[in-house]
């Protein structure tokens, strides 16, 4: 069984782990550096990434993480987790810095203005429940980044190899499609990994 | 599309969990407790404790004041309306105030009703003393709990009993048959349905922040222990000598409430923490908590 690890600083936390072990992986939440050596792959959940990137910094986390996406181990971003992973960000300094994406933050508007919307995913669903609040969404995406879903023209999901990322908040919902499908990403890199 | 669902509502409040949200009176503290990894402000006229001190009606901040704020930062901004205020509420919901705390901190409007929280778009936050007022508050609609502890005392003493009555009481419906279920939603005056639901998914639908009387971060890990899914600050931040230290320290206690190595290592040197108030030695009409019912 793969272990998926949910990034434990603040936010969904226990959402992403219930969704991980609904699609038969080993979900783990992950507090210190050291526990990321035990998971296969990363989810970045959602929150508010100012607050996380500030206990990023507090506790080393940056080069770990770092290091984590350099062995190619499988990274998905959720919300707060896509500025996370984003190259660039309108506006502010990248976090991580790892997907070749430039995101916008709250670039839907303030909480009023949150909503849901039923989705077309590339190869994940053809209605997907998607819970966007305060969300951001990806304003430019490099050649390799595929674009697995928009709403209202702007991009809301895509894949760039090992990364994942979405504007929304899937952990929200009781649909599993976009966890399954990221498990079976962690799933394939390890089993490569193994050859 | 659909905006201002539940999901979207309560979904918002999730996203806070671990997380402290901070009492702030201008955008220079606003920009202090975001720096320190807040993950929301309450924008305010005054902190609780300057409520107390200042005695008579308390209301909604100055808009002037909201608005300065909501431009400071790129985190949530929370505002409080006076109990049953429809049109405080509304004032603040088009401003663009990204929660509304319908608040026993300030003067009730009206002493016999809550607002109607569903009829918002913009999510609410209401106190609570045990599960029947819980119920009650989530019946009309709101997103988010806090205890409501005694606020700008600096005494955990209350939110201690109120964030372990209402887990206990959890505890109990959970444990219950469903035909056991009606008798006890009547003793605790709660909506019938929503006891089920609380069988069903074994926890209450919507997190449950600790507030009223958080000065330390020792207050805030013991909170966090206790089962709250995150703190409110209100007073202790910008009352303590250094507010940017302080609230770094309440950040990582509150992420880290089982380290206690680390809790005393940020514990030190914060200077003297808010003085605080013996709860026995508050008149009846200064408990903030009696407020609502």
């Amino acid at each position: 069984m793969v272990k998926i690890g949910v990034l434990a600083l603040q936010g969904a936390v226990r959402e992403h782990i219930r969704s991980v072990e609904e699609c038969g992986a080993e979900g783990i939440a992950i507090k210190k550096v050291e526990e990321l050596k035990e998971v296969d792959g990363l989810i970045l959940p959602g929150g508010e990434s100012t607050a996380m990137r500030r206990l990023i910094d507090k506790y080393n986390f940056m080069d770990a993480l770092k290091e984590f996406a350099a062995e190619g181990k499988p990274m998905f971003g959720t919300c707060a987790g896509l500025i996370l992973l984003a190259k660039n960000l309108v506006g502010h300094e990248p976090h991580i810095g790892v997907m070749d994406i430039t995101v916008e933050r709250n670039s839907f508007g303030r909480q009023v203005d949150s909503f849901e919307a039923d989705l077309a995913i590339k190869d994940v669903a053809d209605s997907f429940p998607a819970v966007f609040i305060r969300a951001p969404h990806i304003v430019e995406a490099g050649s390799e980044v595929e674009i697995l879903s928009k709403h209202n023209d702007r991009i809301v999901a895509a894949r760039e190899g090992q990364y994942l990322g979405c504007s929304f908040h899937p952990e929200l919902t009781d649909n599993h499609d976009l966890t399954a499908y990221f498990v079976e990403m962690v799933k394939e890199v390890k089993a490569k990994q193994l050859v | 599309m659909k905006t201002g669902t539940d999901r979207v509502k309560r979904g918002m409040a999730e996203m806070q969990k671990g997380g402290v949200i901070m009492d702030v009176v201008n955008a220079e503290q606003a920009r202090i407790a975001e720096e320190a990894g807040a993950v929301a402000v309450m924008a305010l006229e005054r902190v609780p404790s300057d409520i107390r001190a200042a005695g008579g009606v308390a209301r909604m901040a100055d808009p002037r004041i909201i608005e300065e704020v909501l431009n400071a930062v790129s985190i949530p901004v929370m505002a409080k309306a006076r109990i049953g205020h429809i049109v405080e509420a509304r004032v603040l919901e088009a401003m663009g105030v990204d929660y509304i705390d319908e608040s026993e901190v300030l003067t009730p409007a009206d002493e016999e009703y809550h607002l109607y929280k569903s009829d918002f778009t913009v999510p609410f936050v209401c106190g609570c003393r045990d599960l029947g007022e819980a119920a009650r508050r989530i019946g009309e609609g709101a997103s988010m709990l806090r205890t409501k502890g005694e606020p700008g005392t600096g005494n955990i003493v209350e939110a201690v009993r109120h964030m372990r009555k209402v887990n206990g009481q959890v505890r109990k419906v959970v444990g219950m048959n469903e035909d056991e279920l009606m008798t006890e939603a009547k003793l605790l005056g709660a909506p019938f349905e929503l006891l089920l639901e609380i069988k069903r998914l074994g926890h209450l639908p919507v997190v449950n922040f600790a507030a009223g009387g958080v000065a330390t971060p020792a207050d805030a890990a013991l909170m966090m222990q206790l089962g709250a899914d995150g703190v409110f600050v209100g007073s202790g931040i910008f009352k303590s000598e250094n507010p940017a230290k302080f609230a770094r320290a309440i950040v990582e206690a509150t992420t880290h409430y089982q380290d206690y190595k680390l809790i005393a290592e940020l514990s030190k040197d914060l200077g003297t923490p808010m003085k605080g108030i013996e709860i026995s030695s508050l008149a009846p009409e200064a408990r903030m908590q009696d407020r609502g019912w």
